[in-house]
């Protein structure tokens, strides 16, 4: 038996035009946990992509080792039948489809060309058991949440009788406990002799549960860090993936808070569906101008909710509250409406909800205040291209022009484009949830920044966040949501992980 | 993100244009060689403007309401009620030529109006309400009608169809040249030259220019020696009979909706809807607004489809239009547009309704029996469409994977969201099947 069961040899993978891996070397020691870090683009999934076969053999240059044999995958079908497993950060079930089905989803559990129910929802029950879930294999994936859904795509990983398992962000959008029981899980199941590969921006993970941390910068492996042996600090990751010491993650800024200039009041939204199901109860929040104002809480507190109900009745029914702009009442019916009283969302899921992926950067930005560059229902072309261009210096858009499509950027840079979106509506308040998900930290950083500028402009900044460090790092002032209810509010003076974390749980006596 | 990699994207963009626009110039050549110099002559270009004017009529209305993510099934359907009241009206009602063709638009209007609503406002797919558009308004034509047809049609209505700019001031017989034909021809040359150049212009001054000259000047005298020849076609050519009064409506009508599709507020809005549904709502824009003008917009087109076509045949019959739809749809995805919706041109679709023209017409004149057109017809129209699968397949398939809807996003979580979207989700699920 060889020491590591992976070795990545040389692999160099070239696109037109583009060199995304360079001579990159990985060794994987049998039984480890293995974390892979690096920005947005370094080439982390590529160097997956290649391993798993998505990009087949022969498409790039270089040796791969499995087990000791040199391996060459023509797809992944391919690479699963040697025992290695990706599970991609969009997850791959099929919704409406069972749990006990999507296990076998293209693999099923077959007698005379039929499938055979007991025995694929029994094998299903087991492997269930085995990544800690006791839901009814029968139960669809629509029916359990997020962080169940992505223990059923392990428990997938498990029926194929995975050897390497890679994990790709896979706690992106977990809550802490989730997380914590995701994480528990891979170190389980080191003990039953699965290795694992490990994709992920969250260094406290990093930090708790890799063996070795193998750093990408700009499609090259830069160094093996040995977690075990070293002391390696969440700094000293940084400093490898950026190539500088990120000495400071919040830029520093001096608030200057004028007065209130948005004031929501006994904001009550009930379910869209369920009518009788309140989603928010009667929230009250303000933000001043000049002022960074967090919101925190877990998944499914109703911190989403809370702000698309806002904006435009964009969710939920029955909506009551009243909402005030600058002292003055405002009707906030649809999006427009919205938009017209000065304040503007930036959704958390960009990609669906925020961007016209085929469509270029110029026509995203003006998008939400088309208005204001047409006459007479005519836009004027020229001055959009030059207000465009504008946010892409100003906003430092890593893009050739604007009009490049934006599916083709990356997270950070796509997220610019939302932001100079809104900030083209010119808004008195600006609503980001989640502004920095799934960013590297060189362009989180940038954000920050951006974040802090609308401030000093004199604009209300609201920030929703699951990150509580980010949350402590930007705001001045945080609210914690929990179960629809705002349960506290903090100076940032006073809040601290613990306390806010307290607020996040605690459960409103009905 | 590469400098390279972005401008090839860039380029493979304007090559579906210019591709297509490649092909049209291959058929004609082709054909032109096989029917030995009979395809581009004076009569039978004038021919196939006729003949295909309604379709490119529709396939305008048609390519805007795709690019939106929509269908419209209806049109040929509309097509034959519209043609079929006006001949009610002029012949049982004793309207006058010019009151039937600004009613027929009106109703035209008003079906559309109608279709609009319970796409936009009800929410049920536009697939299902124009299928039942199509079955209603076949259905309305023959009651209507009566199951006979409506003949003849003043001579006024019927220019609309066939009838060329005042023949009777110069007769093609008595002169060697068609001067009112020339003259616009002169018009349009220069029109297109003046605004070419002055857009161009002001892009410089602010330093907006990403086209090089070579390439600006190439394009226009393309179109410029375009121009040219079917000038010489309609005017001067042997056997000549003048300008299509049809083919200045239509120019008219690629002329403006181009500018509505580029240019226009609404135009940018049927974009935005198309290219990304919540993303356009969650920006403000009124997409029920949208998706019912669109429709509307449809209607009157169709209408207009329906008198033209009506007036060619001097006669309104209950089988007319059948299966316009179908060539409408073919044109605006041989032209470069998305099933998925968001992308699209006007010009393209008119461009992808001509090589279908071509083809007809080419085939016709061939001899080549209407059941191999069929076929032939049916393969350009897969092979185009393959065609433009397998290019974006090439420059990077990463823009298909956010619309796929059936992949579970982690980061929005299916119950909360899912339920939690505006009007149009939930009209989908609505509208399933009646037998559940």
């Amino acid at each position: 038996m060889v020491a590591n069961i992976l070795e990545m040899r040389s692999i160099t993978k070239t696109f037109p035009g583009v060199k995304a891996l360079q001579d990159v070397n990985l060794s994987v020691a049998r039984g480890e946990i293995h974390a892979i870090c690096g920005e947005n683009g370094a080439g982390k999934s590529t160097l997956m992509k290649v391993l798993s076969g998505v990009y087949p053999h022969g498409t790039y240059e270089g040796e791969i080792l499995f087990e000791g044999e040199p391996v060459s995958f023509r797809d992944i079908r391919d690479s699963e039948k040697s025992g290695i497993v990706i599970i991609h950060q969009e997850l791959a079930l099929s919704p409406y489809l069972s749990i006990a089905e999507n296990i076998f989803l293209g693999n099923e559990i077959q007698r005379g060309g039929f499938i055979d129910w007991n025995k694929t929802n029994l094998e299903a029950a087991k492997l269930l058991a085995r990544v800690g879930l006791s839901d009814n294999p029968t139960t669809k994936i629509t029916d359990i949440g997020v962080g169940k859904q992505q223990l059923v795509e392990i428990a997938k990983a498990l029926s194929k009788e995975v050897k390497l398992l890679i994990l790709d962000e896979p706690t992106a959008a977990l809550n802490d406990e989730d997380s914590a029981h995701l994480l528990d899980l891979i170190k389980h199941l080191q003990k039953q002799g699965i290795t694992s590969i490990i994709i992920s921006h969250k260094l406290n993970e990093i930090k708790a549960i890799a063996d070795k941390v193998t750093i990408i910068r700009d499609g090259r492996a830069i160094e093996t860090l040995d977690m075990n042996s070293d002391e390696i600090s969440e700094n000293r990751i940084i400093k490898g993936m950026v190539g500088r010491d990120l000495e400071h993650r919040y830029p520093d800024r001096t608030p200057k808070i004028g007065e209130e200039i948005f004031r929501v009041e006994d904001w009550t939204v009930h379910h869209p569906t369920e009518h009788d199901r309140v989603v928010i109860h009667g929230a009250n929040l303000t933000a001043r101008a000049g002022e960074v104002v967090g919101i925190a809480g877990l998944m499914g507190a109703g911190r989403t909710e809370l702000a698309m109900s806002i904006f435009g009745r964009s969710y939920g029914s029955g909506i009551s509250g009243r909402v005030f702009v600058r002292g003055k009442e405002v009707k906030v019916r649809t999006v427009s409406d919205a938009i017209d009283a000065g304040i503007a969302y930036a959704t958390e899921d960009r990609k669906r909800y925020g961007l016209n992926l085929i469509e270029d950067i110029k026509r995203n930005i003006s998008a939400a205040a088309l208005g204001k560059l047409s006459k007479g229902g005519w836009v004027d072309d020229n001055k959009e291209y030059l207000v465009a261009s504008d946010y892409r210096k100003s906003m430092n858009i890593k893009a050739p022009s604007v009009a490049s499509v934006t599916g083709q950027l990356s997270g950070g840079n796509q997220q610019k484009v939302v932001l100079s979106k809104w900030m083209f509506s010119d808004p008195d308040v600006l609503i980001l949830d989640e502004p920095t998900r799934g960013i590297d930290v060189g362009a989180k950083y940038e954000i920050y920044t951006i974040i802090n500028r609308l401030a000093a402009e004199g604009k209300a900044v609201i920030v929703i966040s699951s990150e509580l460090p980010e949350l402590l790092g930007i705001s001045d002032r945080i609210y914690a949501l929990s179960e629809g209810h705002i349960t506290g509010e903090m100076s940032i003076e006073d809040a601290t992980p613990e306390a806010l974390m307290q607020y996040m749980t605690k459960e409103k006596e009905k | 993100m590469s400098v390279l990699k972005e401008s090839l994207g860039f380029l493979a963009s304007r090559m579906r244009q210019i591709g297509i626009f490649i092909a049209l110039i291959v058929i004609v050549v082709l054909f032109q060689i096989l029917t030995d110099g009979r395809l581009l002559t004076a009569g039978n270009v004038s021919n196939i403007i006729v003949q295909n004017s309604y379709i490119l009529i529709l396939a305008i209305g048609m390519v805007m309401v795709i690019i939106a993510g929509h269908i419209d099934l209806s049109v040929g359907s509309v097509a034959a009620f519209v043609g079929a009241m006006s001949g009610i009206m002029i012949q049982d009602w004793g309207a006058p030529w010019w009151v039937a063709i600004i009613a027929s638009l009106v109703i035209g209007a008003l079906v559309g109006a109608w279709q609009g609503f319970w796409i936009a406002f009800v929410g049920i797919p536009a697939f299902i309400v124009t299928l039942a558009g199509m079955l209603i308004f076949r259905g309305l034509t023959q009651i209507v009608l009566g199951n006979q047809r409506i003949t003849p049609f003043p001579n006024e209505y019927r220019q609309l169809g066939g009838g060329y700019v005042f023949p009777q001031l110069f007769p093609a017989s008595s002169s060697p040249a068609e001067w009112i034909t020339v003259g616009l021809g002169i018009l349009a040359l220069i029109m297109l030259i003046a605004s070419q150049v002055k857009g161009r212009m002001s892009r410089v001054k602010h330093g907006l220019e990403s086209e090089p000259l070579s390439w600006f000047v190439a394009k226009l005298a393309f179109t410029g020696v375009l121009v040219i020849g079917l000038t010489y076609l309609l005017g001067i050519a042997p056997g000549s009979r003048g300008t299509p009064i049809v083919l200045i409506v239509l120019g008219a009508l690629v002329v403006i909706y181009t500018a509505v599709m580029n240019r226009s507020v609404f135009g940018r809005h049927v974009y935005a809807r198309g290219g990304n549904l919540h993303a356009a709502q969650l920006s403000g824009i009124k997409t029920q607004k949208v998706d019912f003008y669109l429709f509307v917009n449809m209607g009157v087109l169709a209408a207009l489809a329906g008198l033209v076509f009506t007036g060619r045949l001097n006669s309104a019959g209950p089988g007319a239009g059948n299966l316009f739809e179908l060539d409408a749809i073919a044109a605006a995805f041989i032209g470069g547009a998305a099933v998925t919706g968001g992308i699209g041109t006007v010009t393209g679709a008119i461009t992808g309704g001509l090589i279908m023209g071509v083809l007809n017409n080419g085939m016709s004149l061939m001899g080549v029996s209407t059941d191999y057109q069929q076929f032939i017809k049916g393969m350009v129209l897969l092979l185009a469409v393959a065609f433009d699968v397998f290019n974006k397949r090439r420059s990077g398939g990463r823009r298909a994977a956010p619309k796929n809807k059936t992949v579970l996003d982690r980061t929005t979580g299916v119950a909360t969201v899912e339920s939690g979207k505006p009007d149009a989700m939930k009209a989908d699920t609505k509208a399933g099947p009646a037998g559940d």
